[in-house]
């Protein structure tokens, strides 16, 4: 009972700011009806997000979808998640996203004939690598140089998209196609597991769930992450290494975001072309600061914009909502996550933490006021 | 009655009544607490670390809504809802932290809400000048209202915070430990300026946990304890022992007995050491201290003449430009925090929060943050699990060993007191296998019991066998505590004195100038 409720003090903002994106959303659907040829229709969101609801959980292949659709998310969530426990704020989930799925197409289509039990857990790790090497430039960068992980990130996304773009026409393009794409990756791809699509990543994002939560509450690394994200003066009192752990987390950061590319990959696209949507980077810093960076908060966030996305099409066809209302839900529930006094007003919540300590990362790093972690901090 | 008026009139200014205020938590923390505070008089409210007396003068000045009880000005029944009402009626908050926006001129910060402007809404800053400067005269302070306040010391900032209550035309004026975070040359400055103050016929409520200072500056003094008022006095009528037993409600010894101490061989021995702060100006210019096992030698200076620098190459965090560091004949001058800590070293910050804790953290967790990589708090895997069993247990231990009042080590630290969060850290350093312990003001902020405490604790450590290095910028305690006293002025040890309080005056002079007049 009291972990019960010490569970609501913590989801209550995020619960309720779900809610008021939706009501909000509501709106929005109701004043657009009225330019649409349905005309004013103000039953229309109830409608819509019914079809919502059926799309994403209605059925074997609904919830399958939404499964599937979670699984990159719950990685990337963790990626931005594990970093805000350190103060870091990786904005790079895209970038090394890109890098994480390009690496385990690469390597998955070189095995493509080999047997799938070589030819997959090579391209995963390959991903998972070439994520890690990926976070870890900026993180290198802000230990030795104290160079800002959201600038330095930001443009590394950037790099990456074009690097890659480059690197599929010039280096790996398969042959046979008209655009520019790496030959699939045929056995090194992720067994489906039930049903058209439940492949094995979404098992692999569950289970990496539950590693971070044992790793953050049980072992030094996590204690260590933790420590330097709430009070890196206190963290090398206590003989802790800011600058090491920084550097860390940004690479274990890339390496979950390299995954999440990898899985993507290797469970629903099966080759790397240029312009495959990396939108997952973005929507996994929404999930994280829905999840409040925890571990168990980020598969419950990531459950439900894998829903919005699985439900979507459905909604769009029966009630021709469009589909981009969705991304106005999600912005919308940041909105409210980043205001939350209108939230804490409106349903008088008295929760006991002042703020959300992820968001006073967002906004502390952006501001750039980390003083432990400059150059010349430990040793 | 030291001097000025002592109450124009007997009226009170301020009537509290019965004010009652529980919070959600369930903690009491004012129960029918009457109070009243006459025209010109300073009145001091006295009282431990959670007393209750931020709370009631918070509820004065409208940050929190009492559950029970009135306030009354000038007789009359005043509701006050939050700080505008609060300023509105005559009364000026100067908080320990201040309020101050420090890129902005003094003038500017002063006028802050109430900006004079000429025709067309441009601020006369020459006109707020003119008046910043009058009002300092007045007051018998030196006020440039062109300075940027960043650039002033801590005892000017709080000038500026009294200026700024002063200038809003301010009947009732309270300071919340306004003397925390000052020199002995700044709290008498202030003092003056409080006077002054008085004899323009204002109230000042002064919150203070300093019996000494209270003595010397209240007309009257009103005790608090839990919440309840245990007592009111007149500075003639009461000695510090009887304030400090109100208190804290049972007979407590203000001084320690030291007892004599047998120095052995060098536990501690800093050889020609030179460091450069963060700007790459060297603060540190060649200090030599050997402190032997079995004594306590206190440095005692005005804050920032190379104390911080000093204490960070001590414990590791920074890297000397020169000279050795060497812990029972080791030398450690480059190892690192972790090196230290296991040759039997142990440090006590002087910024508990910021340094000394990680206030989210648990009581448990916060206990073992400076071992926490070490057995029988890991284990499997090497180091890398952390065996919560064995961290409970020495939790729980360390909390009955060293009194630390918590509800369970399960709670966040940040809800206890500062006190108690104190002994927590004491409780993290004090362990038994120790050689050498750097103390950076070690009682900062501490009521009066929690003081006892924690100087009993540094003798008995003594007593075992441990070199204690305490670095202060109050001279009381380095005098109360050490059996050496050194002064530090400008990077450099400048006298050393076998502590007595004969060379009290000798020692404040070479503080503030470096070298006996």
């Amino acid at each position: 009972m009291t972990r019960l409720r010490a569970a609501w003090r913590v989801a209550s903002i995020p619960v309720y700011s779900i809610l008021l994106a939706l009501l909000v959303a509501a709106v929005v659907i109701i004043v657009s009806s009225t330019f649409t040829a349905t005309g004013f229709d103000p039953l229309l969101p109830l409608a819509a997000y019914l079809r919502l609801l059926i799309g994403a959980f209605g059925s074997p292949s609904g919830i399958s979808n939404t499964l599937v659709a979670a699984a990159p998310l719950m990685f990337g969530g963790l990626a931005v998640g594990l970093g805000l426990k350190a103060g870091l704020f990786n904005i790079g989930v895209a970038g090394q996203f890109l890098v994480g799925a390009f690496a385990s197409a690469v390597v998955g289509a070189s095995l493509a004939g080999a047997p799938m039990l070589v030819g997959m857990p090579l391209a995963v790790l390959a991903g998972a690598l070439a994520g890690a090497a990926y976070g870890f430039i900026p993180g290198f960068l802000k230990a030795r140089t104290g160079a800002h992980e959201v600038v330095t990130t930001i443009m590394l996304n950037n790099a990456a998209t074009l690097l890659l773009t480059w690197a599929v026409n010039d280096l790996v393009r398969a042959p046979g196609f008209t655009f520019p794409r790496t030959a699939a990756v045929g056995e090194s791809a992720l067994p489906v597991l039930i049903g058209r699509n439940l492949h094995l990543g979404v098992v692999l994002a569950v289970v990496a769930i539950f590693v971070v939560r044992w790793v953050l509450d049980r072992t030094t690394l996590g204690f260590e992450i933790r420590t330097v994200g709430l009070n890196p003066e206190a963290a090398r009192y206590a003989g802790m290494r800011p600058v090491f752990i920084t550097a860390l987390t940004m690479t274990l950061s890339g390496l979950l975001a390299g995954l999440a590319g990898s899985i993507q990959m290797l469970g629903v696209i099966g080759f790397y072309a240029p312009g495959i949507t990396a939108s997952v980077g973005f929507d996994s810093i929404a999930v994280a600061l829905l999840g409040r960076s925890d571990p168990i908060g980020i598969l419950f966030a990531a459950l439900l914009f894998g829903a919005f996305r699985a439900g979507a099409p459905l909604m769009q066809i029966e009630t021709s909502v469009p589909i981009e209302v969705i991304d106005i839900i999600q912005a919308l529930v940041i909105l409210f996550l980043a205001a939350d006094l209108i939230v804490r007003r409106l349903f008088r919540v008295r929760a006991a933490k002042p703020e959300i300590a992820e968001l006073q990362t967002v906004t502390k790093t952006w501001g750039g006021t980390t003083p432990s972690t400059t150059p010349g901090g430990g040793d | 009655m030291k001097d000025g008026p002592t109450a124009g009139s007997a009226r009170p200014v301020l009537e509290m009544r019965g004010i009652t205020k529980r919070f959600p938590t369930g903690t009491l923390a004012n129960d029918g607490i009457d109070l009243d505070v006459r025209r010109g008089e300073i009145h001091a409210l006295l009282g431990e670390n959670g007393a209750g007396k931020t709370t009631l003068m918070n509820i004065l000045y409208g940050l929190l809504v009492p559950d029970a009880g009135e306030i009354r000005i000038d007789g009359a029944v005043a509701t006050i809802h939050d700080p505008a009402d609060a300023i509105a009626r005559g009364i000026g908050m100067v908080h320990q932290h201040f309020m101050l926006v420090p890129v902005l001129t003094v003038a500017e910060n002063v006028i802050l809400g109430q900006e004079i402007t000429r025709a067309a809404q441009i601020l006369d800053l020459a006109e707020a000048g003119r008046r910043i400067r009058a009002l300092g005269a007045r007051l018998g302070f030196d006020i440039d209202p062109g300075a940027r306040v960043s650039g002033l010391s801590v005892g000017q900032q709080q000038r500026v915070e009294i200026a700024k209550a002063v200038y809003r035309d301010v009947r009732i004026l309270v300071l919340d430990e306004p003397t925390a975070v000052l020199t002995p040359q700044e709290t008498r400055e202030i003092f003056g300026v409080l006077r002054a103050l008085r004899q323009d016929g204002a109230s000042i409520v002064f919150i203070s946990h300093k019996l000494d200072e209270v003595l010397e500056i209240a007309d009257r003094i009103t005790v608090i304890r839990r919440g309840r008022v245990v007592g009111s006095r007149r500075p003639g009528e009461t000695s510090e022992q009887e304030l400090a037993d109100l208190m804290v409600g049972r007979s407590v010894s203000l001084r320690v007995d030291r007892g004599t101490s047998h120095a052995g061989a060098p536990a501690l021995e800093i050889v020609g050491l030179r460091a450069n702060d963060d700007r790459r100006h060297e603060t540190v210019r060649g200090v030599d201290v050997t402190v032997r096992a079995g004594e306590i030698v206190g440095i005692a200076g005005v804050a920032g003449n190379g104390q911080d620098e000093l204490i960070e190459c001590l414990v590791g965090l920074r890297r000397p430009t020169a000279g050795a560091v060497r812990l029972a004949g080791r030398d450690v001058t480059r190892a690192s925090v972790d090196r230290r800590r296991d040759v039997g070293f142990a440090f006590v910050p002087a910024d508990r929060h910021r340094y000394g804790l990680v206030l989210p953290y648990t009581v448990r967790d916060n206990l073992v943050l400076t071992r926490y990589a070490e057995r029988p708090y890991v284990g499997g895997l090497g180091t890398f699990i952390r065996q919560d069993a064995a961290i409970d247990e020495a939790a729980r231990r360390l909390i009955a060993e060293f009194d630390i009042r918590t509800p369970s080590e399960r709670d966040p630290v940040s809800t206890l007191s500062g006190g108690n969060q104190q002994k927590v850290i004491v409780a993290r350093e004090f362990r038994q296998d120790l050689k050498v312990m750097v103390l950076d003001q070690p009682t900062r902020g501490l009521d009066v019991g929690s003081i006892e405490f924690i100087h009993r604790q540094v003798i008995a450590r003594r007593d075992a066998g441990v070199g204690v290095l305490l670095v202060s910028a109050e001279l009381d305690e380095v005098l109360e505590l050490s059996d050496r006293v050194l002064v530090m002025h400008r990077g450099r040890i400048v006298g050393e004195f076998a502590a007595s309080e004969a060379q009290r005056d000798r020692i404040g002079l070479l503080m503030a100038k470096g070298a006996a007049a």
